[in-house]
């Protein structure tokens, strides 16, 4: 009997099959615990996920690479995914023209003071040059942050794990911060959550309100696009 | 939804083209979603098909990040060694980006509305 198990781990390990399958099955438990805890934003699904993956792969000395030879088709769909956005981004666009001016000043100021504030502060921690670069898209949504980390000589697996990190601290931050800064207006609250924590912080937003979401979902977008058309240009003058 | 998922993989298609033959700096999945978003703006909105391919695409999303998250296994060693720097840079700035972003548009919401 030992063999023939060993002979179905020599399988299954070279196979794509078990990285893709594990993979769906712990973003399935995730998002299980994740609606077990009410919605949460500490027991966000993509942290709880990976957590279950990287002890897994830990268990069983599991390189990354044999991993991602499965996980690498989900992985794939991050570019549709953000060709997908141009959807949502065209839907809410309409709703703007009332708030035009503070739109375009909280978005051209917060898109700068997120990728300034990150690198300076890390910098002066005595950070890697690498990790700085890495650290620069950290509020952009997943897919454009790792393509722009790419681009810039940063690293892109670790810009995902920053991104993500990033979008948990601004969901759990946000509506606190907010109340002590007596900000009131829904708008607003949902596109500074927007700029500051993408995906995860618009996720948040829309249990707020549905005012709070749609922006931050504008938000998300914007920043998304604009981080990616202006950080290649400001990386040298970061250096 | 093959249709719609063909159309957004033909959008990425171009974008991936044009960022590559012309070397741009920019993603070319974000080119593509430039070149539809001016679609939809000329077209009047997306059809049916697309609208709901899209909503189940980034429906979810968190599901797309995980193998890069996963990513994090190669680079525990760069965290050991830098945990305090990441850790202040992410905290400062995520608390300094929600703050002076809703204050500048508070500011000029104000004036806006002074000046109406």
């Amino acid at each position: 009997m030992a063999p023939r198990i060993n002979d179905l781990w020599v399988y299954l390990s070279a196979s794509p099959l078990l990285g893709l399958t594990l993979t769906l099955i712990a973003y399935q438990a995730a998002c299980w615990i994740h609606r077990r805890a009410k919605f949460s934003p500490l027991a966000n699904p993509v942290l709880i996920a990976v957590s279950a993956l990287v002890a897994l792969l830990t268990v069983t000395g599991t390189s990354y690479q044999t991993y991602f030879d499965g996980a690498q088709f989900v992985h794939f769909l991050l570019g549709p995914a953000t060709v997908a956005l141009a959807v949502p981004l065209y839907t809410q666009f309409r709703r703007v023209r009332a708030l035009l001016v503070p739109v375009v000043a909280g978005l051209l100021v917060g898109s700068f003071t997120a990728v300034a504030s990150a690198v300076l502060v890390a910098r002066f921690f005595g950070a890697s040059l690498a990790t700085q670069l890495s650290l620069a898209p950290k509020s952009v949504t997943t897919p454009i942050a790792m393509g722009v980390a790419e681009r810039i000589g940063g690293i892109p697996s670790l810009t995902a794990v920053l991104v993500i990190t990033t979008g948990i601290l601004g969901a759990v931050i946000g509506r606190y911060l907010f109340d002590a800064l007596r900000i009131r207006d829904a708008a607003i609250r949902g596109f500074a959550t927007g700029i500051t924590a993408h995906g995860i912080g618009t996720a948040r937003a829309f249990q707020e309100s549905e005012q709070a979401g749609a922006f931050a979902a504008l938000a998300m977008g914007m920043n998304g696009l604009i981080t990616a058309l202006l950080l290649p240009v400001l990386v040298p003058l970061l250096q | 939804m093959i249709a719609a998922l063909s159309q957004l993989l033909i959008f990425q298609l171009i974008g991936e083209i044009i960022a590559r033959g012309l070397e741009l700096p920019v993603p070319g999945p974000v080119i593509g979603m430039l070149l539809l978003f001016l679609t939809l703006m000329v077209r009047n909105g997306p059809k049916p098909e697309l609208q709901s391919t899209s909503q189940n695409l980034l429906q979810h999303l968190s599901l797309l990040f995980i193998p890069a998250g996963t990513g994090v296994i190669v680079h525990l060693h760069r965290i050991a060694d830098e945990w305090l720097a990441l850790l202040l840079s992410l905290l400062v700035s995520t608390v300094v980006t929600l703050a002076v972003t809703a204050l500048v548009m508070q500011f000029f919401n104000a004036r806006q509305s002074a000046g109406e």
